[in-house]
């Protein structure tokens, strides 16, 4: 198929492998384990896993799953939240689908489905907008979820309702930001992550600038990167280029899709719906400073948090004996949490990163069962 | 029967207009002279069956869908071919289906009728007769629009014992062509994608295919259709059943130019939609190429081809991709959701 095998030719993947595994020992250099390469972005994790990379890796290179899942980030009180919401007489409540499984504190919004309320699926805000119009006098929620790549969208959804004068539709905005979000990650004690992969949808959008911190206060390199299996090799071969040389850029794999100053009209329309929040929490992570949205006053009419009047909600801990935070941070592997495929599997989620299959925990529980299963044969 | 107008509770009072209903245009469209015996029941002589197999083999499934229509057919041609397959799989003749309807009022005749003209259609195609029936209508509200239950007897030859449990580490997999159009169809027809995909439902008998397969090769180890939850489900119980795993090679697997970029769009896995026409059966290695030839001598295996082979192991799916790694093809825990971004 046109534009999608050229990324995934085997031939090519093999002549990469072979010069990161020349390249992966001089990069490694006097580190006493090896290179530890995160992959902000669930959409990266979940090609890796997809296409089996990491078996493909030298020693010298372990990649760290990133947070960069919006889903697995979600603290339960905002899924509590929603589900609030959707309870709401004549409301509509609409979702992209991978978070309709999240577990809140009581059920998940498929919960919620099943008990009566009004929970569609929808493809694009753009669709929620359409029911709107189709239901005037329902009022229609579009939970807004994601980070920049979904943020014009949802914008520029609100826009159109405002110019169309529409009452009875409004965003549940839960957009996070990904340079704050690395900020936290970067300024952990814990820390251990010597590069990044970033995430080129979202470059696409703000493009490579923003990342320019990562480079000059925190000495670590970083290249945006596609979500094609080329893609990745690429820019991991890019990565360990920059460490035997000596170097440490901001450097952009995915040129044909990432402009350098990102998506300019995009960027307006985000400016002029959202600003950040002073605190929000994100699951597993605790608070981190401006890394949240929310919509502005000016728009205020558009948002389900003020419309539904919703209390602040209550911070919601994980339990103690699940380690989703030090896994989000890349502190901990998924199969050292002790709740890891047994009282948490797919069938049964208790923390957000096995929900989603671009969770680490999810994507762990299939792989781990071939790695398993390589070690007994 | 004048079809203007829609289906009413009247049409399912039990009186005159129900009447109408069933005589005029169920038993008329289905007409066959058991049917048309009009008893509480079909009556089917047992010599008939006896002479056929040694066993009868007996099943049911209910059908719902949105929308009742799609490109490649409608509710009424799955529920027949739906419940056929069921029984061809299990190396089984079939030859009578019962067929109950549950509509909610409201439903356009002509709908109805459609439907019914086209379950004709399938049932002679199949080879297979509507025998009994039943009609109910709901208030709306009540179901969907209209759900539709079959079953079936069919009888199966003596010697044919495919069984989930069967696969044996040698052994080879085979499809009988595209992967997941009947899954695509019926998310692009739904129509709220927005996609100019030109995708059909591949809804279709396998019972001569089936035939064709055992004539050749009696020992086929397993065999089954691959419907709601994909290929990918169907292997996942022959490998736990039979406790071995199946392994597949991403480029045999037969997947559609349009299929595979709406999975890739929507972050879907093919292997996991839904087939309408499509079995997965695994033989033994040195029946394979026989298998094959029989199969693309019949329509609905022009395009059979071999998939991966059975290996010794635990109970996994596992595929090596394309590209070089392998990965693990589980059970889905639920259903398939789009992916946010």
């Amino acid at each position: 198929m046109k534009y999608m095998d050229e990324f995934r030719d085997p031939a090519t993947a093999k002549k990469l492998v072979e010069e990161i595994k020349r390249l992966a020992p001089i990069a490694r250099g006097q580190r006493d384990m090896p290179l530890q390469i995160m992959e902000f972005c669930g959409g990266h994790t979940h090609t890796l896993f997809k296409y089996g990379i990491e078996s493909m890796l030298p020693a010298d290179i372990e990649m760290v799953h990133g947070p960069g899942c919006p889903v697995c980030v979600l603290p339960m009180a905002r899924v509590d939240d929603c589900v609030v919401i959707a309870e709401q007489p004549g409301v509509i409540f609409t979702t992209f689908g991978d978070a309709m499984r999240v577990p809140g504190t009581c059920k998940s919004l498929l919960q919620a489905k099943a008990d009566g309320c009004d929970v569609r699926m929808v493809y694009s805000p753009m669709d929620a907008l359409a029911i709107a119009r189709k239901n005037p006098d329902r009022d229609v929620v579009f939970f807004a979820l994601g980070f920049e790549t979904t943020m014009p969208s949802t914008a520029l959804t609100l826009l159109q309702a405002h110019r169309e004068g529409l009452k009875n539709f409004s965003l549940f905005c839960n957009h996070i930001t990904t340079p704050a979000t690395m900020r936290a990650i970067l300024t952990d004690p814990d820390l251990r992550l010597d590069g990044f992969l970033a995430p080129g949808h979202v470059s696409m959008v703000i493009g490579a600038h923003p990342y320019d911190f990562v480079t000059r206060d925190y000495r670590k390199p970083l290249v945006i990167t596609g979500f094609e299996p080329l893609d990745i090799l690429q820019a991991l071969w890019m990565l360990v280029k920059q460490f035997a040389e000596g170097r440490c850029e901001v450097e952009n794999q995915y040129a044909r899709i990432v402009p350098e100053a990102g998506n300019v009209e995009g960027l307006k329309a985000i400016a002029e719906v959202y600003e950040t929040r002073e605190h929000s929490e994100f699951r597993g992570l605790g608070n981190i400073g401006d890394a949240g949205i929310q919509i502005r006053e000016t728009y205020a009419a558009y948002d389900a948090e003020r419309k539904f009047k919703l209390q602040a909600a209550a911070s919601t801990h994980d339990p103690e004996h699940l380690k989703c935070a030090d896994v989000l941070r890349g502190v901990m592997k998924p199969w050292e949490c002790p709740a890891f495929a047994k009282t948490c599997n797919p069938q049964n989620p208790l923390g957000a990163l096995m929900v989603s299959p671009e969770g680490s925990c999810a994507a762990y529980y299939a792989y781990g069962k071939l790695a398993k299963r390589k070690e007994n044969t | 029967m004048n079809l203007a107008g829609t289906i009413t509770l009247a049409h399912g009072s039990g009186g005159r207009a129900m009447h109408q209903l069933v005589d005029n245009l169920i038993r008329q469209t289905f007409t066959n002279p058991l049917l048309e015996e009009g008893e509480d029941q079909a009556r089917i002589p047992l010599a008939e069956l006896v002479a056929q197999g040694d066993r009868l083999a007996f099943t049911t499934d209910s059908y719902v869908v949105t929308p009742l229509e799609f490109p490649g057919g409608n509710i009424g041609t799955l529920a027949i071919n739906g419940t056929v397959n069921d029984l061809a799989v299990g190396g089984a003749k079939p030859l009578y289906l019962s067929c109950g309807f549950i509509i909610e009022e409201g439903l356009p005749l002509e709908t109805f009728a459609r439907i019914l003209q086209s379950m004709r259609l399938a049932a002679d195609e199949a080879g297979v007769q509507i025998v009994t029936g039943d009609t109910k209508v709901v208030q709306r509200g009540g179901a969907d629009k209209l759900f539709i239950n079959t079953a079936g007897v069919g009888v199966i030859p003596a010697g044919f014992n495919p069984s989930a449990g069967g696969a044996q580490v040698g052994d080879v997999v085979i499809v009988n062509g595209w992967l997941g159009d009947h899954g695509a169809a019926i998310l692009n027809a739904r129509g709220d994608l927005a996609l100019e995909a030109d995708i059909e439902s591949d809804c279709a008998p396998l019972n001569a295919l089936v035939e064709a397969m055992f004539a050749v090769c009696p020992d086929i180890h397993c065999l089954r259709d691959a419907t709601r939850g994909g290929l990918a489900t169907v292997l996942n119980e022959f490998a736990e059943r039979s406790n071995v795993d199946m392994v597949l090679k991403e480029e045999f697997l037969p997947i559609r130019t349009p299929v595979r970029g709406m999975c890739e769009i929507l972050g879907l896995d093919p292997l996991y939609l839904a087939n309408e026409g499509k079995l997965v059966a695994v033989v033994p290695i040195t029946a394979a190429q026989a298998v094959l030839a029989a199969m693309q001598r019949i329509p609905e295996g022009y395009h059979a081809c071999i998939i991966g082979a059975v290996m010794e192991g635990d109970g996994h799916v596992i595929l090596q991709t394309a590209f070089g790694g392998e990965r693990i093809v589980d059970m889905l825990p639920g259903e398939q959701l789009p992916r946010i971004c």
